[in-house]
């Protein structure tokens, strides 16, 4: 009985006597969900456009940061070292294009994630011999002032950085549906998600196109990765938290934009709540770290597509 | 009415197999500049494959494929499509995606000049060269006389409309050559009129080769120049439509039906 209350009613009840702190959680809550749904975006542009899934998009993450901090730490400007690090990243598209995806071209799917998984190692190993193992803050002159926010029922604590991802994360969203929906070459990328065949029948150059999802998934690694560096110092286990975009995806989708950015929001906020009202008074807490993934397991046996996913048809 | 243009395409020798599947065994013919040129033959004749063997899906094991006096043996997609090649496939490809305007605008692809980055950014001279070419697809919309549905997503279109706006798509190319692979499959008698006389009109109005496969006998006889018939992957016959209807060889292969 005792167990049951604690389950069902307690929980709600505490919800109810203090909605300011279900706002704090929730917010916070929002904010890592936002950072999932950036990198979980990153994979499904790449599942989408080449149908790769690509298992070194973490690694992008940690990768990005990794520059970008290694290069402030030599004295270079955020901006500049912004720019750079995003030349570095669309280098990287080319090459993993040229080395790895060209001659594995035609191979099973199956090949292909298996290369991404020899990216993921390098990457992170070659990171690590350039820029050194140690946790790096990220200074970009993010504030990290505590806001607090007066409502009828309450004070709300936000975090001022917090509030700034969540920001830069909704800008870079609405920058890539604009860039998706209103340009030749966001054109050609829908068009070869769609449908391959149709794509290289209207003659677009399906290598051109990779490259360019690639790079364009490595700007969002970039930006997720400062922001979460931000948040944590850029440290190697940001390409673990990364890992948390599979729930994610498995959510949302892997072949839908909008479900990978709500599915990151759901696992976000779901992770922080589950933590506070169950995690702690039941089981000690630490839920945060498997939520995720059982979440995704029960979704699997109910909706394998996702909640934004199209049905999985076999294709002929 | 046999227009004894030059040769568009020369298909010589063509040999396809899958594995121990022959589906194209040593298959010439030509097909002349202006013409409407009809392939057909049962079900799993090697039609289709003959189709993609043309664009670059499928890369024969023999024989050579000449076009406007380029001879290749391999030729991919983006090179067909590139050299003036359009085509529409048996199974709808459409981008499901995207409206009926956008779907159209992706058969200017190839005819953009600014360089992939200008149009990424959508910089000046891409953003010039995105107005023109709406231009020239709202003419080929007209043409097909699918404005009422410009701003529709194309997953929600009835069949037949359909089917019109991947003609739309493929004709946004300019294509010299047109492969249509089935345009009328699945369509009312309605939708089949429209149809033949959008494909007439490609043809006579825009001038474009035409190289299609149909299964309608009588759309056959009415719309094409000349005809080859292809049955178990080999060629049975070519000709003009009369000569094919009075052959015997293909009046037994068509009244012994479909092989699967
Ligand atoms: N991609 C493929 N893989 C294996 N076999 C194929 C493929 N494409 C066509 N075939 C085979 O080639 C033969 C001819 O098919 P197809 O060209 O589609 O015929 P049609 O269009 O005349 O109906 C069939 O036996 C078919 O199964
Ligand atoms: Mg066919």
């Amino acid at each position: 009985m005792e167990t049951l209350y604690l389950i069902f009613i307690d929980p709600f009840v505490q919800m109810a006597i203090e909605p300011a702190f279900l706002a704090e959680v929730l917010i916070g809550g929002l904010m890592s969900g936002v950072m999932y749904s950036l990198v979980a975006l990153g994979f499904v542009l790449i599942f989408k456009a080449s149908g790769i899934f690509n298992f070194a998009q973490g690694v992008f993450v940690l990768f990005a940061a990794l520059n970008f901090v290694g290069l402030m730490d030599l004295g270079v400007h955020p901006i500049l070292a912004f720019i750079i690090t995003l030349g570095i990243m669309t280098a990287l598209a080319f090459a993993v294009d040229r080395l790895v995806l060209r001659p594995l071209v035609n191979q099973n799917p199956i090949i292909l994630f298996m290369a991404t998984i020899g990216i993921a190692f390098f990457l992170e190993g070659f990171g690590e011999s350039i820029w050194g193992g140690d946790v790096r803050p990220v200074r970009v002159g993010i504030p990290d002032t505590a806001l607090f926010w007066e409502t009828g029922f309450g004070e709300i604590l936000v975090l001022s950085s917090d509030l700034f991802a969540g920001v830069i994360a909704a800008f870079l969203v609405t920058v890539l549906a604009l860039f998706f929906h209103f340009t030749p070459v966001g054109r050609a990328l829908r068009a070869v998600a769609d449908d391959h065949q149709a794509a290289l029948s209207v003659g677009i150059p399906l290598n051109n196109i990779w490259v360019i999802v690639w790079a364009v998934a490595g700007f969002v690694a970039l930006v997720a990765g400062i922001m979460w560096g931000a948040k944590l110092g850029v440290q190697f286990a940001l390409s673990t938290i990364a890992l948390k975009a599979l729930p994610v995806l498995i959510l949302g989708g892997f072949t839908s934009i909008p479900g990978a950015i709500i599915g990151g929001l759901i696992v976000g906020a779901g992770e922080k709540l589950f933590e506070n009202y169950w995690g702690l008074p039941l089981l000690g807490g630490a839920t945060e770290e498997w939520f995720a993934y059982i979440v995704a397991m029960i979704f699997l046996f109910f909706r394998p597509q996702g909640l934004f996913g199209e049905k999985i048809i076999e294709r002929v | 009415m046999t227009r004894p243009g030059n040769i568009l395409l020369g298909v010589k020798d063509i040999s396809l197999r899958f594995g121990g599947v022959r589906a194209l065994t040593d298959v010439s013919f030509d097909i002349h500049e202006g013409e409407i040129f009809a392939i057909i033959g049962p079900n799993g004749a090697g039609k289709s494959s003959m189709l993609n063997c043309i664009n670059g899906f499928y890369h024969p094991q023999e024989g050579t494929i000449t076009f406007r006096g380029q001879q290749r043996r391999r030729m991919r997609p983006y090179e067909a499509a590139a050299q003036g090649i359009s085509r529409t496939f048996q199974n709808i490809a459409l981008f499901r995606g995207m409206t009926t305007l956008e779907n159209v605008m992706t058969g200017r692809m190839l005819k953009m000049q600014a360089s992939f980055v200008e149009q990424a950014l959508y910089l000046g001279r891409g953003k010039r060269e995105e107005v023109a070419h709406r231009e020239k697809v709202e003419e080929v919309i007209d043409f097909l006389e699918i404005q009422s549905i410009r701003k529709t997503p194309v997953g929600r279109l009835p069949y037949g409309l359909q089917k019109r706006v991947e003609l739309a798509r493929a004709l946004a190319a300019e294509p010299e050559l047109l492969l249509l692979d089935e345009p009328m499959a699945g369509m009312n008698v309605e939708e089949k009129e429209d149809m033949c006389r959008f494909v007439l009109s490609t043809n006579h109005e825009l001038g474009t080769t035409i190289a299609l496969i149909e299964h309608d006998m009588g759309v056959v006889m009415d719309l094409s120049d000349r005809v080859v018939v292809l049955d178990y992957g080999k060629k049975l016959a070519e000709g003009t439509p009369d000569e094919i209807r009075g052959n015997q060889e293909v009046i037994d292969a068509y009244l012994g039906v479909s092989h699967d």
